[in-house]
């Protein structure tokens, strides 16, 4: 079996899969944390888009979020350092959190009314946000900087209890899902709420139908603007969320664009996960390994071949690659994976001439 | 009228009113001060012209539309019906023209959707609808699976789970807006005993239509619309068809266009083992044969969905055949671009005018040259000849009778049957040797119908070979030299144009001439 | 041209300039406490900074204009492609990979004469933005990748690009921080003033170069057909996945040129950290220029200014130059909530049009493939 391994090119193939195996085995845990505000920002396009409304602004819905979460955090805290509950939640951390949900649903509130009232382009709608979250997080951030104030720390992980650690398998996965802050866990819960829902509740159901077909849900008396306005809102929830996974639970600080692109990750793997809550977070996941692969390159480097190889390979390639993953995926998968029918177009309400 | 007050429907008491109502759109008045009412167990025929005002005045009637003027009474009280939610409230369920199903939903998600059963407050309980379901669905005298994809059904089908939509929300009034549009004349009669048994329950029904011997047939009385105006009532033992037409057009029509004799010269279009698949990759035209002469209209008749949109795409150039030859006059174009057609002198009309025909943002003068623009005179090279084209744009507009106030306001202004005439006028123009046309008249007015009907008779008496695919059945009948009809992607039958009957072809389309019910999936659906 | 139609055209955009300022001021004015205390008089201290460094003299204008021309070439990038329904997000994407391989070609001539070394640095760069913008086009046309997400992607991926290029094959021996050498004789000749390079012609040749092709050629007719009704395109003969891909790649030249104007005709070289939104203001250009030709030339004329006149009112007032960027947004956002613009200044909308701007794709996803 040996040689297989020293033939060129299978050999240094299957020694990359074999790394990414390990990696993907030794940092189950870093995986879903780097997935997670690509699976909240899925999360929130998947209650935009599956009521009919197309949100390219999740990048900047989260940035947004991010700020105003850290902000608040900050301001609260006063510099004075609060005593930590579990999981490093303290009352600042939870006003930034609040406030930070407040942003995500206050930008989403922009975006419903342009897109639902006022029936813009809802593509351009979102971009403009994006350009504007960027802008005025960017001027406002320098602003501060001139007087800096001190940041009110961050969520801390979920301790595993050593006991159930160490025992083999299920230590690994308790480690895995549960050693996470509590945005990530929000995140893993809600995956699953939302999951069932679509399929088995009356908003579910109420909503594909809207997102399908608008006409048809209002000819049997469904309000197709509120349903719209209310996911569009609820979504806001979710950037939100995203969006203080950035400032409050991955790292204490802001840094201007931040979000790094994460929000339109968030669409591919939306895209890829085929507008289901657990297909978008199982591609968020794959996003989360490119993501993750890059760390464990520079600080865990393979052995052998497949070292020399990689060590020879640009730092950026590393970097660039969720990105690269992004279009990949979208060119292979998108032909398959079908939208709802409606989404992207206005609604209006009143029947034109026969 | 003594004879009217002596129906049996006259004596029952008033189930719905609608006094006055007026509704005005930019630049037209949709309707002018209707006033209708229906009778408890009646059905009541709201006939017109497309356009004329019954669907507005229906959509009104659902809360879909908000009246300027007028009242609405139900059972002698004045209601207001702001939204389709007020509407299936006061028992009102409408089944519309155009399906209002919901294509990846199941059957049952269709028919519960804003009216779920629920198993907590917020999970539904699948199972007390699916028993519903089942029961409302032997009112049909068949079952029907709850749990398949609506978009998997046949047309006849759908129309029956728009119905059930209804009965499950056990309407007392139920309007249906051109339920038999879609339908084969067996489906018509089927959908009619239905009708009938509902009516003897105390349901009343408001029936549109603009087929004469329909609404003569289904209905107790008749209410005739134009131009958004009620201009008469009638009841069908002392009315006919000829007074009917006369009262929705407004002038005396000529209810078929005179035809006269065709003189069929050689093969122009020859189709062998044309097999066509459609987009998800099924195979849906099977192996085609038929042939098209110089100088005769070949009409394939078929229920919508039996392969026809997939056949004429093959033919335009829009769709790559699976395997089979066309030929055109001897030469092979299977296969041949768009532009290749046109370049043979192939005219196409296709169904979709907002889609495919015309560029709805652009003006009349591009729209014009929409399948010429690359040639001269239109350009040069690379540069467009704006005045050749505004030449050719005004030509088309005045030989066919295009009402426009200019030739520069975009295509999204014109009526849907002055588009139409555009589009006609376009692909008419010159010498032609083929002549495809999909649906050229869906959803037209009368008098537009008329004219291009009289078009396509002139175009074949010029030469050229008319390939005419169309839903309407009528259109087939009255236009056709010989009729072929498609069933489930075939060519089942080949029949003389002058001596085919709708009954006899209608049955062929519903089942494609073998025995037993029509199957409920549709050909394709997964 | 019909001046009623130019009026009507540009009322809206006007009125979401002033409404923009407004807000702008309010941010000024809000986050005034971070700085030195509330200040009322901010915006107008800032405001007459910008509008002083944006026009104040001879250099200012001069200052405008070049600040204006990578805008109306990466505004055109941006609209002629809104105008075959694509929304070309990649411009900054285009304009770096341009810049980078004018940089390049640059200094692999930057001792050859110039008439030999400007223009293939030119060709270099609008051939590499093209390439690059052709892409996003072919993964639309052939996959159904829509391009609003693949062109962010590329941007992002440019990015590093340039990054691994300047730091690693290119990097300039002995220089304080990453960057290219100079470009020495591809560097482009200084017109007027004293940095109105040559670059600044190309945005003044391509702006009608884009009206004539779009609006009086067979092939600008074809895209913006595919615009506006991608079948109808497909039925009249078109070929609606070669138009995409060409039109992006036309697109992405502009915007490679653009990138080519800044690096010979400004820095003479590319740094690592190039931190330039040209592209990005490329989307605001076109769309206060509503994607027409000569409309995108005056938005970029007006969006050049206020980057003209942003270091005066950082200066003056003390405002960073961000706020160009607020303002910017803000436009963006009232001209697209036009029915709020229209209710403030009780215009009354004319008759139901569909502009053709509303073609532009509406959804992303897996309907997006254009059957051949």
């Amino acid at each position: 079996m040996d040689f297989i391994l020293h033939v060129p090119v299978i050999g240094l193939l299957l020694q990359f899969i074999g790394y990414l195996l390990s990696v993907m085995a030794t940092n189950g845990s870093l995986i879903i944390t780097l997935s997670t505000p690509i699976a909240l920002g899925a999360l929130c396009g998947f209650m935009n888009e599956r009521s009919g409304v197309v949100n390219i602004g999740i990048e900047g819905m989260m940035l947004f979020a991010a700020f105003v979460g850290w902000y608040v955090a900050a301001l609260v805290n006063g510099g004075a350092p609060s005593n930590p509950g579990p999981m490093g939640i303290t009352l600042p951390l939870l006003v930034g959190l609040l406030a930070a949900i407040a942003a995500g649903v206050a930008v989403s509130a922009l975006h419903a009314w342009l897109s639902i009232s006022v029936r813009a382009n809802q593509i351009i709608s979102g971009t403009i946000i994006n350009i504007e979250a960027l802008a005025i997080t960017g001027y406002l951030n320098l602003l501060i900087s001139q007087n800096p104030i001190p940041s009110a720390g961050n969520f801390q992980s979920f301790v595993v209890p050593h006991a159930a650690a160490s025992v083999p398998i299920l230590g690994w996965l308790l480690t895995t899902f549960l050693a996470h802050g509590p945005i990530t866990l929000t995140m893993l819960v809600l995956v699953i709420v939302l999951q069932v829902l679509l399929f088995r509740s009356r908003w579910g159901l109420r909503t594909r139908a809207v997102g399908e077909h608008p006409r048809a849900a209002e000819t049997l008396g469904i309000d197709v603007i509120r349903l719209r306005y209310r996911n569009v809102l609820l979504g806001g929830v979710l950037a939100g969320l995203g969006g203080a996974w950035f400032t409050l639970e991955y790292i204490g600080t802001f840094q201007g664009g931040m979000t790094g692109g994460r929000g339109y990750i968030a669409l591919a793997a939306l895209i890829f996960g085929r507008w289901t809550p657990i297909g978008a977070f199982g591609a968020a996941l794959v996003f989360g390994i490119a993501d993750t692969l890059g760390q464990a390159v520079s600080f865990n480097p393979p052995t052998g071949d497949l070292g020399a190889v990689l060590s020879g390979v640009p730092e950026q390639v590393f970097s660039a690659l969720p990105y690269l993953v992004t279009i990949i995926v979208l060119a292979g998968v998108v032909g398959r994976s079908i939208p709802p029918a409606a989404d992207g177009q206005p609604y209006e309400r009143e029947a034109k001439a026969t | 009228m003594s004879q009217a007050a002596s129906s049996p429907a006259a004596s029952k008491p008033a189930a719905l009113e609608m006094r006055g109502v007026t509704k005005r759109f930019p630049g037209v008045v949709a309707n002018d001060h209707i006033d209708l009412d229906v009778r408890r167990g009646e059905i009541h025929a709201l006939l017109g012209e497309n356009g004329a005002g019954k669907t507005t005045l229906m959509n009104i009637l659902y809360g879909l539309v908000t009246p300027d003027e007028g009242e609405i009474l139900l059972g002698g009280k004045t209601v207001t019906i702001a939204s389709p939610a007020d509407a299936i409230s006061q028992g009102i369920s409408m089944v519309h023209q155009h399906f209002m199903l919901v294509p990846v939903l199941t059957v049952a998600e269709n028919i519960l959707l804003g009216e779920e059963p629920m198993a907590n407050a917020v999970i539904m309980d699948r199972k007390a609808a699916h028993t519903r379901i089942r029961e409302l669905g032997r009112f049909f005298g068949t079952e029907i699976d709850p749990d398949l994809r609506v978009a998997s059904l046949s047309v006849g089908w759908q129309q029956r789970v728009e119905i059930l939509k209804a009965l499950y929300r056990n309407a007392d009034i139920l309007v249906l807006d051109e339920p038999t549009a879609v339908l084969t004349p067996q489906e018509t009669k089927e959908i009619f005993t239905v009708l009938r048994r509902l009516t003897a329950e105390g349901t009343s029904i408001i029936f549109i239509s603009h087929k004469l011997y329909e609404v003569l047939e289904i209905a107790d009385r008749i209410t005739v619309i134009r131009r958004g105006k009620v201009v008469g009532s009638r009841i069908p033992s002392e009315t006919d068809e000829d007074d009917l037409a006369e009262l929705m057009v407004g002038r005396e029509v000529q209810l078929t266009v005179d035809r006269g004799e065709s003189h069929p010269a050689a093969v122009t279009l020859s189709v062998s083992g044309l097999t066509v698949s459609d987009d998800r990759g099924h195979e849906v035209v099977h192996g085609l044969d038929f042939e098209v002469k110089a100088g005769e209209v070949f009409g394939i008749a078929g229920v919508a969905g039996n392969g026809q949109d997939e056949l004429v795409e093959a033919l335009a150039g829009l769709r790559r055949p699976a395997s089979g030859t066309v030929q055109l006059a001897g030469r092979s174009i299977t296969g041949a671009s768009p532009r290749r057609l046109h370049n043979l002198r192939v005219g196409f009309v296709p169904a979709d005018r907002h889609r495919y025909g015309l560029v709805l943002v652009f003006p009349l003068t591009d729209n014009s040259v929409l399948t010429s623009y690359y040639r001269a005179p239109y350009s040069r090279g690379l540069v467009r000849d704006a005045d050749a084209i505004l030449r050719h744009a005004e030509q088309v507009i005045n030989d066919f009778d295009v009402r426009t106030p200019s030739p520069l306001v975009h295509a999204s202004t014109l009526s849907g049957g002055n588009q139409q005439k555009l589009i006609v006028g376009r692909e008419f123009f010159g010498d032609l040797r083929l002549l495809v046309l999909d649906q050229p008249t869906r959803g037209l007015d009368v008098g537009s119908i008329e004219f291009i009907h009289r078009q396509v008779i002139a175009k074949r008496d010029a030469g050229t070979a008319v390939l005419l695919i169309s839903a309407e059945l009528d259109e087939v009948l009255e236009l056709s030299d010989r009729i072929g009809v498609m069933y489930r992607g075939r060519l089942v039958a080949v029949m003389d144009g002058r001596s085919a009957t709708r009954e006899e072809v209608g049955l062929l389309m519903a089942t494609g001439g073998r025995e037993g019910p029509p199957p409920i999936i549709a050909e394709g659906a997964a | 041209m019909n001046l009623r139609r130019a009026r009507d055209a540009a009322i809206i955009p006007a009125l979401s300039i002033v409404l923009a300022l407004v807000f702008g001021s309010l941010i000024m004015i809000f986050s005034s406490p971070l700085i030195l205390g509330l200040d009322l008089t901010l915006p107008l201290l800032a405001y007459k900074a910008l509008v002083e460094g944006a026009f104040g003299s001879f250099g200012a204008v001069v200052s405008t204009i070049v600040n204006a021309s990578p805008l109306i070439l990466a505004g055109l990038a941006v609209g002629v492609a809104f105008k075959a329904g694509l929304f070309n997000i990649g411009a900054q994407g285009q304009f770096l990979t341009g810049g980078l391989a004018a940089a390049a070609v640059g200094v692999w001539l930057a001792h050859a004469p110039g008439p030999v070394a400007i223009p293939l640095a030119l060709v270099a760069a609008i051939l590499v933005g093209s390439v690059y913008g052709a892409i996003p086009g072919f993964l639309k046309a052939y996959t159904g990748a829509h391009e609003v997400v693949t062109t962010i992607m590329l941007n992002y991926i440019a990015l590093y690009i340039v990054a691994y290029v300047v730091t690693g094959p290119l990097r300039a021996v002995g220089a304080t921080f990453a960057r290219t050498p100079d470009v020495g004789n591809a560097t482009l000749p200084i017109l007027v003033g004293a940095n109105g390079h040559l670059g600044i012609l190309f945005a003044f040749v391509a702006v009608p170069l884009a009206w004539w092709l779009l609006y009086r050629s067979t092939i600008g007719f074809e895209i913006r057909t595919v615009g506006a009704g991608p079948d109808a395109a497909r039925y009249a003969g078109m070929h609606p996945r070669l138009l995409i891909v060409v039109t992006m790649a036309f697109c992405g030249g502009l915007a490679g040129l653009a990138g080519s104007g800044e690096i010979l005709g400004l820095t003479g070289f590319m740094p690592a950290g190039y931190s330039t939104n040209v592209g990005f203001d490329g989307i605001t250009v076109a769309l206060l220029g509503q994607a027409h030709p000569i409309g995108i030339m005056f938005a970029g004329l007006l969006l050049g200014a206020m980057r003209a006149g942003a270091p005066l009112m950082q200066i003056e007032a003390g405002v960073p130059s961000q706020m160009v960027d607020v303002l910017q947004g803000a436009i963006l956002f009232f001209l697209t909530a036009e029915v709020l613009v229209r209710y403030l200044f009780r215009i009354r909308a004319k008759s139901a049009k569909v502009a053709e701007l509303q073609t532009v794709a509406s959804s992303y996803g897996g309907q997006a493939t254009p059957a051949p």
